[in-house]
């Protein structure tokens, strides 16, 4: 019996405009950069995060914080993706989003952007992972 | 959700804490109709346990912008597993596992923006449940790779005959594996992570 079949697509001629991820870089060594400006947060807007952006801690829980800030500051003393928080924390990514909008405004904590697919990839970030899982 | 009890919050395990010195993290999403094994694909390469992170969508939200004034009541919770592997102390990557159809994937903002590429897990059992997957990877412009997860009982093409169904150019590696065999699964993201390699020789010479 032979299989069903597929009709190729092309790359639509306008891909939808993603939300604009954080293009920053990886840090070179040095200071941690302020990576996201966190603006007009009373109309809900959010501060840009990616699953795998790292949330690390940079206060103590404030005396007033809510019990989620200072169960996520607690988990945050080493770094973990906010994909990792929404799955221990049991809150859904969008209100993870919420969430660290906050913080990050009270800076409660830092975030460290993820590398993201460029058109041209990163021929040596494609090396380190693929050293990476050689050793699995 | 009570956090007054966060002395028992679970987290990660001591042994699962990453390093201070990881800054960054990339992601491959492993794509798949319902039981195409993504979850045992992820559990199979992931050093900590797999982790689910939920999102919920109102039947009104669907397709439509997350900040939607939902009036509505009927509310479904749409799952993903992920993993992560360590790469160096500096770079983590995360590997997600998500369904198939693509209404669930607006509820996690960008997971294909920036995503460094995706595996498609094919069932030649059901193999048009992942037309549109790989339409939709196509019309993005998602670089991805395709694994035939070979169960026992599933009907076993030529890969040519497989290539030609699925409509795929010679370029795009088509490989079999067992998730469920940690070795095979990491050759799957080998495979993805030289494909792209040879995309980007490819631009850099362009
Ligand atoms: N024989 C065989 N069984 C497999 C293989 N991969 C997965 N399975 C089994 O198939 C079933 C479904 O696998 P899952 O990993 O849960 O699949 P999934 O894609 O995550 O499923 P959903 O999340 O429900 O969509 C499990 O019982 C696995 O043990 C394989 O390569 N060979
Ligand atoms: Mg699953």
């Amino acid at each position: 019996m032979s299989p069903p079949q597929r009709r190729r697509r092309r790359p639509a001629e306008q891909p939808p405009p993603p939300p604009a991820p954080p293009r920053a870089s990886p840090r070179q060594g040095g200071k941690p950069e302020r990576l996201f400006v966190v603006a007009g947060k009373d109309d809900g807007e959010r501060a840009e995060l990616d699953l795998v952006t790292l949330i690390v801690s940079s206060a103590e829980p404030p005396p007033a914080a809510a019990p989620e800030q200072t169960a996520l500051l607690r988990l945050c003393t080493t770094p973990l993706s906010v994909a990792e928080l929404s799955a221990y924390l049991n809150l859904p990514f969008s209100a993870m989003t919420v969430l660290l909008t906050d913080m990050l405004t009270a800076e409660l904590v830092t975030a460290r952007a993820p590398i993201v697919r460029r058109s041209v990839a990163d021929r040596s970030l494609l090396e380190a992972v693929m050293h990476g899982l050689q050793r699995l | 959700m009570d956090f007054n009890g966060s002395d028992t919050l679970p987290g990660p395990r001591t042994e699962d804490q990453l390093p201070h010195t990881a800054e960054a993290a990339v992601k491959i999403v492993i794509v798949g109709g319902f039981g195409v094994g993504k979850t045992t694909m992820v559990g199979s390469v992931s050093e900590i346990r797999p982790l689910t992170t939920e999102e919920t969508m109102t039947q009104a939200g669907i397709g439509v912008d997350d900040n939607f004034g939902s009036d509505s009541k009927t509310a479904t919770t749409v799952a993903m597993d992920f993993g992560r592997i360590s790469i160096t102390e500096q770079l983590v990557l995360y590997l997600f596992g998500t369904p198939g159809q693509e209404r669930f994937w607006f509820l996690w903002n960008g997971l294909f923006e920036g995503a460094l590429g995706a595996v498609v897990l094919i069932d030649t059992r059901r193999l048009e449940v992942s037309f549109d997957v790989i339409g939709r990877l196509e019309e993005r412009g998602v670089p991805f790779v395709v694994a035939v997860n070979s169960f026992p009982d599933a009907p076993r093409y030529p890969l040519a005959e497989l290539r030609t169904a699925l409509d795929l150019g010679e370029e795009i590696p088509i490989v079999e594996c067992d998730v469920r065999r940690r070795a095979s699964s990491r050759d799957v993201l080998m495979t993805l992570m030289t494909f792209l390699h040879s995309l980007a020789t490819a631009g850099a010479l362009r």
